[in-house]
């Protein structure tokens, strides 16, 4: 079984976490164009790399980030999500 | 016997009969390049010599033809979609899969099964009959029908699903069939390959070149080549070609797995689908079960196999037939899905002049591949989007139209 290590919880069954998508940088709402939000709510970066992703730990109910490879299925490093959210 | 055959047997020379010609180098330039020799790429370039005289084809592709989703697929054929747009594409699809095989001259296996899609929950139920009365309004063979038809239609089946989720009725498509594959594309290749396109496989594209905010050639793994039309039909892969063309779009990529059990007894006859179970499931000819679940919980971009897939699908396996308990799994793979948010295609041009994307095909595509290849040739010749794919331009995320067909194709395929 795949584990992942919860910066919480340590290292859990990859089953036990929910996947909520790359972390990206929302525009200001009242600046952006049409243009630059729909890109925002819609446009995604689909090709593989190492990204960094939203992860919840479910039983917990604790969101964090995740650097993962996302073309080897390899997670790299396991973080809280203070670090970015500055 | 077949004179042809008889004739074979006594002559004294055994050629070993090929599909199609290995070109051996790549010309200096095409009239179009299609990237990806998987059935939507294929049937693109087959029409494009048939019905439009276009012939200076190339078709490349990295790995092996049809060695994508192509293969990998469980190849549910059907068109009881939730939208006009949706019902009326994958329709025409259908009447022209009924004549591939004379097309062709080559059997492609396709089997008429009828398609159940099982509703465990009035919510579910009533989905049905919408989808049932969009499919009749447009001349679709569907109907919602209750549980004692499912029953009579499938014995095997046990109707409490072990107590936790009863079956209270279904979609029923008659038209419902499954196909052999592999042939779609080879049939798709050897056509256009007589008709003088050229299909370079081992030939991964590296590049596209654009000046003046247009196509002007492609970069290959085996040299350059000029081109003023490009048609993008890489599945999976699709971001990646945006990429080199810095082309953003809302395709996100997760794995889609199936697997195949020993062949059995012949048992179930129709194609069932249920998606609260995330089960979908046919019987070849050959007597194994094809099998195959929801997406991947997560991105990924590798067609790796998991354990926590096959035991997954395994116990819903077992939910709907606890009695194929001891039957063995022989095998399980993995394809890339290009998703889209609103489960509907990408198809035409694009804000890139001579860049055409066939694309966002997710878990839904195989039974498209004749349909794509029909209006995606019209769109490549014409340089103007086809009537059928209106609904599914490249645009339509910026100007917030998006297709209503989440209902219908998430696990439904
Ligand atoms: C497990 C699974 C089950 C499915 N079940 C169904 C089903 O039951 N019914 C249904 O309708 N659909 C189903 N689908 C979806 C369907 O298989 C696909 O939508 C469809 O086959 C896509 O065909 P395609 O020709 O566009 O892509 P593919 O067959 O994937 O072909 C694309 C080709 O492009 C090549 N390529 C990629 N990048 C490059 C490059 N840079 N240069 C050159 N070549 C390149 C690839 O090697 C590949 O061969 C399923 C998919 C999967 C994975």
């Amino acid at each position: 079984m795949k584990l992942m290590n919860c910066p919480l919880n340590g290292p859990r069954p990859v089953l036990e976490f929910a996947f909520g998508g790359e972390l990206r940088a929302m525009p200001d709402p009242d600046r952006a164009s049409d243009a630059q939000w729909a890109d925002y709510v819609w446009n995604r970066n689909g090709a593989p790399g190492v990204k960094r992703e939203w992860w919840c730990h479910v039983p917990s109910g604790f969101w964090f980030i995740a650097e993962r490879d996302t073309l080897r299925d390899v997670v790299i490093a396991t973080y809280p999500c203070e670090a970015v959210l500055r | 016997m077949p004179y042809r055959l008889l004739k074979f047997a006594l002559s004294r020379r055994h050629p070993e009969p090929r599909m199609f010609r290995v070109p051996a180098a790549l010309k200096p330039a095409y009239d179009v390049v299609i990237i990806g020799a998987g059935g939507h790429g294929l049937a693109a370039a087959y029409y494009l010599a048939r019905d439009h005289g276009i012939r200076n084809v190339a078709v490349l592709e990295k790995g092996y033809l049809g060695g994508g989703n192509t293969g990998r697929n469980t190849t549910i054929i059907r068109s009881n979609y939730l939208t006009p747009e949706g019902v009326r594409f994958y329709d025409e699809s259908l009447r022209l899969w009924r004549d591939l095989a004379t097309d062709f001259d080559l059997n492609l296996f396709y089997s008429q099964r009828g398609h159940f899609t099982l509703a465990h929950t009035d919510a579910a139920m009533r989905t049905m009959r919408w989808r049932a009365e969009v499919n009749k309004h447009l001349g679709v063979k569907s109907e919602a029908v209750d549980a004692a038809f499912v029953k009579r239609a499938i014995p095997m089946i046990d109707m409490e699903c072990g107590g936790h989720a009863p079956i209270l009725g279904a979609l029923y498509h008659e038209p419902g069939a499954i196909a052999r594959h592999d042939a779609v594309a080879w049939g798709y290749g050897r056509g256009a390959d007589r008709r003088g396109v050229e299909i370079h496989q081992q030939t991964e594209v590296t590049g596209i070149e654009v000046t003046g905010g247009r196509v002007v050639g492609v970069r290959t793994s085996r040299g350059r080549i000029a081109t003023p039309k490009v048609l993008c039909a890489v599945a999976g892969y699709t971001p990646r070609i945006l990429d080199m063309v810095g082309l953003r779009s809302p395709i996100y990529v997760h794995a889609l797995q199936a697997m195949v059990s020993e062949a059995i007894k012949p048992w179930l006859d129709p194609i069932i689908v249920s998606g609260s179970l995330h089960v979908y499931l046919s019987q070849t000819a050959r007597g194994e079960l094809v099998m195959g679940a929801s997406l991947d919980p997560y991105e990924v971009q590798n067609t790796r196999s998991t354990l926590d897939f096959a035991e997954g699908l395994a116990a819903h396996m077992l939910d709907l037939f606890p009695f194929l308990g001891d039957v063995k799994v022989v095998r399980q793979w993995a394809g890339l899905a290009d998703m889209t948010p609103d489960f509907a295609p990408i198809m035409g041009t694009t804000p890139l002049e001579g860049f055409y994307l066939d694309s966002g095909w997710g878990t839904w595509g195989f039974k498209a591949t004749p349909v794509c290849g029909k209006t995606m040739s019209h769109t490549v010749a014409t340089g103007a989007n086809h009537p059928l794919i209106r609904a599914f331009e490249f645009d339509r995320f910026e100007r917030f139209e998006l297709t209503g067909e989440k209902g219908a194709a998430s696990v439904g395929h």
